[in-house]
């Protein structure tokens, strides 16, 4: 799935576009200045990218219209990439060295049973809408996401060992947070949960209709945040314009409050191609994410006025699964049978090794992807476990393998079961990625020439989710995801047998096979283990049992590519998400007139 | 003698297409599935006559083309070794198609002759298009033998009865000519299984499209039978106590020929455009069997409509097999009018 497509998805919170946070290869220094309001010192946090110029607009476009302002309860990645520049978090993962780092909190002490997180929080800082920030907004915020009634999906992840995590006010600028067990890299958590104004939605809290608060409709004097823009005006079908935030927290090296750009517009443009037409046509400045071949268009036309990068894999695998669901539909007589052929490890292996993975980066993405064999792909690479085979297409591997678990070939070539069943299947894909839909016709031709007959079926996206999640009713399927974080923890969804993301075998008490069964207890020993290396080589178990039993079978990762215009200064895109807006606050415009300066 | 004169241009263009796909298999250098992995996205192969030297050869010959290092999609021509053209030569096929052993030309692998350029998997467009045709013209041509039949039967039944059934009949063809046909189309391919085969595929096409067309033919019957019934010859043979059934066999129904074969004409390119229409947004043949408009439907991706031209190669082919028809009915309609 692609970011637009997962945007109908429920997600783990920390997937999905993030606020902006620091520079990366930046040091961070804190520093007190007393400013003209308010008693407490202001606390700003200076950031050393290239100083920049006040002043401009500067237009993005955006996949489909968000659909809330609330950061509570906002699922899809369009309302999130919005919120992020909206709001902030207490601390954040720095999106260039993938590690964690101080945002609203200015330090943390972990106890030495990591059941325990304090914190300091910034002093003197102020919402959008000039009130002050203290340890009640935390309190309140951590309160507005874990009640029941506004129906965060936030909750699930805030509830740790059965039970929601614990927050205590130690003063107005510090707060204490406490897990009922321990929780590996737990900081982690803090990431994209922005924190929230009491003042303006304590009534709604109260009243239980947090849920309605913060619509597109809510006049933008009502929405409040501590991000670098704030909300300036809202166009059903057009766009939605960000002014800048006046009481950012953060600063440049010179001591000038950032952010730099006057505003910040989102375009709702909403397909690719129409993307790459309004930037050629100079209408928007910034692409957050294209294909390979709109890349290579852009490529062609050599405009000095645009800079695009390409930033090597990203975090999204495409997979082929088959159905291995133990409930499936009663009618579905023909799958059951099929599911026999599905289920033994010998025939997934065999098609693993007939599918030319080489061929689909060449042909699909010109070069610029890799060939994935498990889903941690050579973007994560603090987590990637490094010596698993990354074995070439093998047909004879491949015919050994089927011959072994019982099949037989026909006269004309094709593939029969014991039964002497002709080997076939479909497999879906979402008519509206032309790449999975290319992947599945290459696929096609590569099972052919082992006498398997594929059939592929494009469908609309939210078909292909609803018969994969919900009725079951498919053979296979070639999906997408992309992960918003390179900790193991954002894939737990995945990989528990209970989990709501497991998709090959959805719904289960318990796991279905013994490999599952070690996976759920490699996972959960890894979320609890608090040595990073002792993690690592819990979760490199994984991937190894991933890559011998193959619920899914990994095909190619494709590459993080992107584009701006070459007057976006500070323009440092990274393979996390959000790509290009992560350092939003720094992002100028090179040549533009200096505006007045705050 | 003249109006066999003006009509034999589209007979022979016509002609040509339908050959064509008849022995497509003869026709195209190569199966219409087979990828060449190393030539996606190619463009049309040089043909060449003079070689590096710039001496004549009088037989044409092809070089290898293979994709420029460290670039994709920019081809360069091996010119160390020239592969001719050959004619009517034997070859062996890919595993799909086993029906035919001989082409019309084809070169020695691993050059590969392209005329038409080659698609995103590197098959080759001129293949794909004559194997195309099948489905894009036998689907116009049943698609409209099934609506004239439908139409025929219903608007002798109107015509020569009237009466309620006159009433009944009219109404419906009225409603049906009255629906978006296209977004019927949708609905009805929308409703149907989604795992189906290529010939199945290709049979609910036909029928669905054949179905929703029967109204303007039957309308157009059903003057002629009104006229017709009320002839004295009917009449007369009416009198002698000759039966409904052989009324309209006998002396409507060969009435009605002129009409339809001028309809035929008519509809055949409306119901290729249909097939085209629907294979374009997905509704028709899957892959890998090829329509031209599955074939066109690669084209609604920016980067293909700007960067490979040949990709337009089916909707070109549109033009004077649409042209034939209607000129073909024009020449009809003046014949059977004089």
């Amino acid at each position: 799935m692609t970011r637009t497509e997962r945007a109908h998805r429920r997600e783990p919170f920390w997937q999905g576009l993030l606020p902006p946070g620091l520079l990366a290869l930046l040091m961070f220094l804190t520093f007190a200045s007393a400013t003209e309001s308010g008693s407490q010192p202001e606390e700003l946090l200076v950031t050393m990218g290239e100083t920049g110029r006040y002043g401009g607009e500067l237009v993005v476009s955006l996949r489909s219209e968000p659909k809330t302002l609330n950061p509570v309860t906002s699922i899809d990645s369009s309302s999130r990439e919005v919120i992020a520049q909206l709001t902030a978090d207490l601390i954040h993962i720095d999106r260039a060295t993938q590690q964690v780092t101080p945002s609203l909190a200015v330090s943390w002490k972990v106890s030495p049973d990591a059941r325990r997180y304090t914190l300091q929080l910034r002093r003197g800082i102020r919402f959008s809408d000039g009130a002050a920030f203290d340890a009640d907004d935390v309190i309140f915020s951590f309160q507005a996401y874990l009640n029941e009634k506004s129906n965060s999906p936030q909750r699930d992840l805030l509830i740790v060992g059965g039970k929601p995590i614990q927050v205590k006010r130690n003063g107005p600028y510090s707060v204490t947070f406490e897990l009922s067990q321990p929780y590996a890299s737990a900081e982690r958590l803090f990431d994209s949960v922005a924190i929230l104004p009491r003042h303006s939605l304590e009534n709604f809290l109260h009243d239980g209709r947090l849920a309605q608060a913060w619509t597109l409709n809510t006049p933008p004097d009502q929405i409040a945040g501590l991000g670098p823009f704030r909300v300036k005006q809202y166009l059903p079908g057009q766009r939605i314009v960000l002014e800048r935030n006046p009481y950012y927290w953060k600063s440049d090296r010179l001591g000038n409050r950032l952010p730099y750009l006057s505003e910040l517009t989102f375009a709702f443009v909403n397909n690719e191609d129409a993307e790459v037409l309004r930037f050629q046509a100079g209408e928007t400045d910034v692409l957050n994410r294209i294909g390979a071949e709109n890349y290579a268009v852009l490529q062609q036309q050599r405009d000095p006025d645009l800079q695009l990068k390409d930033l090597g894999s990203s975090l999204e695998y495409n997979f082929l699964l088959f159905n291995l669901n133990a409930q499936i539909p009663s009618q579905a007589k023909d799958l059951q049978r099929k599911q026999t052929w599905f289920q033994d490890v010998r025939f997934r292996q065999a098609i693993s090794a007939a599918i030319d993975r080489n061929a689909m980066v060449h042909i699909i993405y010109r070069g610029r992807a890799t060939p994935l064999y498990t889903h941690v792909t050579p973007a994560n690479r603090l987590w990637l476990n490094s010596d698993l085979p990354r074995p070439s297409r093998a047909l004879d591997r491949a015919r050994d393998l089927l011959r072994s678990a019982g099949f037989s070939w026909r006269a004309n070539r094709s593939l029969v079961d014991h039964n002497s069943v002709p080997v076939e299947f479909s497999i879906l894909t979402s008519a509206s990625s032309s790449q999975r839909t290319q992947m599945a016709t290459m696929i096609q031709q590569d099972l052919s020439e082992v006498g398997i007959r594929v059939q592929v079926v494009p469908l609309e996206f939210n078909a292909v989710l609803d018969r994969v999640l919900t009725s079951h009713d498919y053979e296979a399927a070639i999906m997408g995801l992309g992960t918003g974080d390179v900790d193991p923890n954002a894939q737990m969804n995945v990989w528990l047998s209970s989990g709501d993301d497991h998709f090959w075998n959805l719904g289960n008490k318990q796991p279905a096979t013994a490999w599952e069964a070690e996976i759920d207890k490699l996972m959960e020993a890894q979320v609890s283990a608090i040595n990073p290396a002792q993690r690592k080589k819990l979760y490199d178990r994984v991937q190894a049992i991933e890559a011998e039993q193959l619920p899914i079978i990994c095909l190619v990762s494709p590459n993080l590519l992107v584009g701006s215009r070459s007057r976006v200064g500070n323009f440092r895109p990274v393979v996390l998400d959000p790509h290009t807006l992560w350092n939003s606050s720094e992002l100028f415009l090179a040549g533009e007139e200096r505006e007045d300066k705050r | 003698m003249s109006l066999l004169r003006r009509a034999s241009l589209p007979i022979l263009c016509l002609g040509a297409a339908h050959i064509a796909s008849t022995f497509a298999g003869f026709v195209a250098p190569y199966d219409y599935g087979t990828q060449d992995r190393a030539l996606p996205l190619a463009p049309p192969s040089r043909i060449h006559f003079f070689d590096q030297q710039g001496r004549f050869h009088s037989h044409p010959f092809i070089y290898q083309r293979i994709e420029q290092p460290g670039q994709f999609l920019v081809y360069q021509e091996l010119t160390d070794r020239a592969y001719p053209v050959r004619f009517f030569a034997g070859r062996s096929l890919g595993e799909t198609d086993s029906s035919a052993c001989w082409h019309l030309f084809s070169v020695d692998a691993p050059a590969n002759i392209s005329l038409m350029g080659t698609d995103s998997y590197g098959r080759d467009v001129f293949s794909r298009l004559v194997f195309a045709s099948r489905i894009s013209l036998f689907t116009g041509f049943l698609a409209t033998c099934l609506s004239l039949l439908g139409g025929t039967v219903l608007g002798a039944l109107a015509g020569f009865y009237g009466g309620w059934m006159d009433a009944i009949i009219m109404r419906l063809a009225e409603l049906f000519l009255a629906l978006p046909w296209l977004y019927l189309l949708f609905a009805v391919r929308a409703f149907l299984p989604l795992h189906i085969s290529p010939a199945e595929a290709f049979l609910l096409v036909i029928a669905v499209i054949g179905i929703v067309g029967w109204a303007k033919p039957a309308r157009l019957v059903r003057g002629v039978v009104l006229s017709a019934r009320e002839r004295r010859y009917v009449l007369a043979c009416r009198s002698f106590g000759a039966s409904d059934l052989y009324l309209i066999r006998r002396h409507i129904l060969p009435q009605t020929w002129s009409v339809l074969l001028t309809q035929a004409a008519l509809l055949i390119p409306q119901y290729i455009l249909g097939e085209v229409t629907l294979s374009f947004l997905g509704l028709g043949i899957g892959e890998p069997v090829p329509s031209w408009g599955s074939m066109l439907a690669s084209l609604q991706q920016y980067h293909i409509l700007v960067s490979a031209w040949w990709m337009l190669f089916p909707g070109l082919v549109l033009i004077p097999i649409c042209m034939s028809y209607s000129r073909l009915s024009e020449v009809l309609q003046e014949r059977f009018a004089s």
